[in-house]
């Protein structure tokens, strides 16, 4: 069992739990991500690593629950357990790997939506620890949705938030400070954008017409995340990658979001999960926690 | 009088009942079945059983033991040389081994000596038969990476041996492709995979499960950090192929481990267990080993019309032949000499159709086989919404890339030696699927033995 140190709710609808995982805790760096299983009936769930603690040996996963399985992991007190958690799975993010001298030459902007500024904060606070200050956009639909704002200002070089409603920050999309910022003489050398399908294909989509090679981490239906299952393929170019082992992170400007989205849309919308329905009987309940089906 | 040239029959349950359940298809003998298909045994001083067995378990003096009676004298017979005798008489393919060098098979039918194995092997798990554990400990620390059965063959020899062996298992539970591959159907679960690995651990051997080599922690923390003085890999083949044509990215395509492992290990099958499955209307399994079967099966199960997509002739099929059998009675449908072209999907990206073409056998390759090649002009499409791909696997990269100094060869499989399981790392031995690619569950406990011995002989002359 893999007990719970500390468990919190950071906004209306997004958790943060501590969890001892010492194994993972020892070999994880950012840009990983683990499984968490609740108990025997569980479904295996992907969940991007946020923070770990080397010396205390936990882990932070952040989520936002978006179908029965991370509903149920919402249940959770400081003190339960998990019954499985797994890791640390996938490639480290480039970044914290390839040769440090290299990376501090690079102008870096962090790209965050919503519940996907967790698996960028550990980034951009390795580079800190690193010697080197990322600039970072935090983009969410409302105030209520931004997390870690303190945690992150902390370690990052700038830090941009901004809201689509205007209700804090700057407002409007993350793609329009991304513009706002190369058009105020912010040069970037890379950009990682990390948060919903829709938002990393638009902001690929601009860094594209700004010349800013984007990474961006994929997360697809996945059943064991150790290259077992193939759920998890994901057309990069013209090679199918599976995201657990080749990835979570990929060039932004090769993957196929129309593709991607397709597969994610059968479960998001009304459309989608009635089709699935009829295919599928009910079996189809968004309960994979990928794909945001019932929210 | 049993005609003495034919098999005592075994229990099974009905194909159109079965078809729609998810119990094992074979009930198995009672004891007076067993004590009569024991009595057809030659009884052979050379006994040509022996050497058909990966494991080399002592056939003639167990099924002599069946004959008259002494059904825990059998049981401690098959335990000198098998950790997992429940499952190796379910799953092994003895048309191809023991039965197959048979002396009774040359003028009628081999003596049942799975079934018989299988008998032997309840008999001592309902009567609450366990292997003890040694009494003396050696003290020397053992890992064994992955609880398939080459692993638990391995670490349960060796724990016998008196060492200190730990099991490191990747997914939740322990049991490798008996628990997320072979289907409740074929090999029960709880009542026969738990029961085994419950053997193994009653001889000492711990579990660690959660924990993925390479990435959790590396072969060369285990023995420099661990204190583990020999390795043995046993990890699998785990990578899914696919054909790489077009559609093959479309929902509801699957690789037969996604199917499988969502059936099997997640239990999807069951309205109690939160992971979901499809339920296609109508299936194309492509492939035609063993995985195929137990795709097309399950998906039959599942409430699918189910077709078998295979390239070559029914002569050719891969699998067991009580496989293909019970997948014929239960009405899967075999169009066989018979290739996917392309994946026909629909403006949602849904899988509607598969487009194929017929083949024909020209010359034999490598593989001694004869090739399949396309017969032009005979394209045709079936409507389907699910296409299930079972082309075989290929070992997970997570260990050799993680590991210093273990070689692999181009098709990424462990090079480790066939006799001894010695890779080019010292201390470090490996054996089934990792090193051949994907083969039998005795084949890989057959290495996980050979293994088991090598390490003995190392860390006793270390």
């Amino acid at each position: 069992m893999y007990k719970i140190r500390k468990a919190e709710k950071l906004t209306s609808n997004i958790y943060s739990m501590v969890v001892e995982a010492p194994r993972v805790a020892e070999h994880c760096l950012p840009g990983q991500f683990i499984i968490a299983k609740m108990d025997e009936e569980g479904e295996r769930i992907p969940l991007t690593i946020c923070d770990y603690d080397r010396e205390e040996g936990t882990i932070t996963i952040v989520f936002q629950p978006i179908g029965a399985s991370t509903e149920k992991f919402a249940t959770l007190k400081t003190g339960d357990a998990f019954e499985d958690f797994v890791g640390p799975l996938g490639r480290p993010s480039e970044l914290c790997t390839d040769d440090l001298e290299e990376v501090k030459k690079l102008k870096l902007l962090f790209v965050a939506g919503g519940v996907g500024t967790a698996p960028v904060y550990p980034q951009v606070k390795w580079l800190h620890e690193h010697g080197i200050d990322a600039d970072v956009i935090v983009g969410a639909k409302t105030k209520d949705l931004i997390i870690l704002e303190k945690e992150m200002e902390a370690v990052a070089g700038n830090l941009y938030i901004t809201t689509d409603d205007g209700s804090y920050g700057r407002s409007g999309l993350v793609t329009k400070v991304i513009e706002d910022l190369v058009a105020e003489g912010k040069q970037y050398d890379r950009c990682i954008a990390i948060g919903p399908m829709i938002m990393m294909k638009f902001a690929c989509l601009t860094t594209k017409k700004l010349n800013i090679p984007t990474i961006v981490s994929m997360n697809p239906i996945m059943v064991d995340g150790t290259g077992m299952c193939g759920a998890c393929r994901v057309a990069v170019g013209d090679e199918i990658k599976f995201a657990c082992v080749d990835g979570p992170e990929f060039d932004g400007h090769l993957i196929d979001f129309n593709v991607a989205m397709k597969r994610q849309a059968m479960y998001k919308t009304e459309e989608g999960q009635a089709l699935l329905k009829l295919r599928e009987g009910d079996t189809h309940h968004g309960g994979c926690g990928n794909c945001g089906g019932d929210k | 009088m049993a005609d003495v040239l034919k098999k005592v029959p075994v229990r099974e349950q009905a194909p159109k009942v079965r078809a729609t359940n998810f119990d094992e298809v074979c009930l198995g003998y009672n004891k007076e079945e067993a004590m009569e298909e024991a009595s057809r045994c030659l009884g052979c001083k050379k006994a040509k059983c022996v050497e058909g067995c990966p494991v080399s378990i002592h056939i003639p003096d167990f099924i002599h033991q069946v004959k008259e009676g002494n059904i825990e004298e059998a049981y401690r017979i098959i335990s000198e040389s098998s950790a997992l005798p429940a499952i190796c008489g379910r799953v092994c393919p003895q048309e191809s081994q023991c039965e197959g060098k048979c002396i009774r098979g040359i003028k009628g039918e081999a003596v049942s000596i799975g079934k018989l194995e299988r008998f032997v092997a309840d008999w001592a798990r309902e009567n609450g038969i366990k292997p003890t554990a040694p009494a003396e400990k050696n003290g020397k620390k053992v890992a064994v990476i992955g609880s398939g059965p080459s692993g638990l063959t391995c670490a349960g020899d060796l724990a016998k041996m008196g060492y200190d062996v730990t099991i490191f298992e990747a997914l939740h539970k322990a049991g490798g492709v008996l628990v997320y591959g072979i289907p409740e159907f074929r090999l029960p679960k709880s009542a026969v995979v738990e029961k085994e690995v419950e053997n193994v651990k009653a001889l000492g051997v711990k579990i660690e499960t959660n924990v993925i080599i390479g990435k959790s922690t590396t072969i060369d923390e285990l023995m420099d950090k661990e204190g583990f003085e020999a390795v043995f890999i046993g990890s699998g083949a785990g990578l899914p192929m696919f054909m790489g044509i077009p559609g093959e990215n479309a929902n509801g395509v699957f690789s037969a481990n996604e199917f499988l492992t969502r059936n099997n290990l997640m239990k999807a099958f069951r309205d109690d267990y939160d992971t979901p499955i499809a339920h296609g209307k109508k299936v194309a399994v492509v492939g035609g080993g063993n995985v195929a079967m137990d795709a097309a099966r399950t998906a039959l199960r599942l409430g699918a019309e189910v077709h078998i997509i295979y390239r070559r002739s029914e002569a050719e099929l891969p699998a067991r032949a009580e496989e293909v059998h019970h997948a014929k009675e239960e009405g899967i449908i075999f169009d066989l000499l018979t290739n996917p072209k392309e994946i026909l999907v629909d403006e949602n990206d849904w899988v509607k159709g598969i487009r194929l073409v017929k083949m024909e056998l020209g010359e034999p390759d490598a593989s001694g086989r004869r090739r399949p090649v396309e017969i032009p002009g005979s394209e045709y499409e079936i409507d389907v919404d699910t296409v299930i791909m079972s082309l075989g696997t290929s070992p997970n990269p997570l260990i050799s890339s993680t590991t210093i100094g273990l070689d692999t060869n181009k098709r990424k499989c462990i090079i480790a030696d066939e006799e001894t399981g010695k890779t080019s790392k010292e201390g470090v031995y490996a054996g089934g699927d990792a090193v051949t690619g994907a083969a039998t569950v005795i084949l890989a406990m057959g290495a996980g033995k050979a293994a088991a011995k090598s390490i003995d002989e190392f860390l006793k002359n270390k």
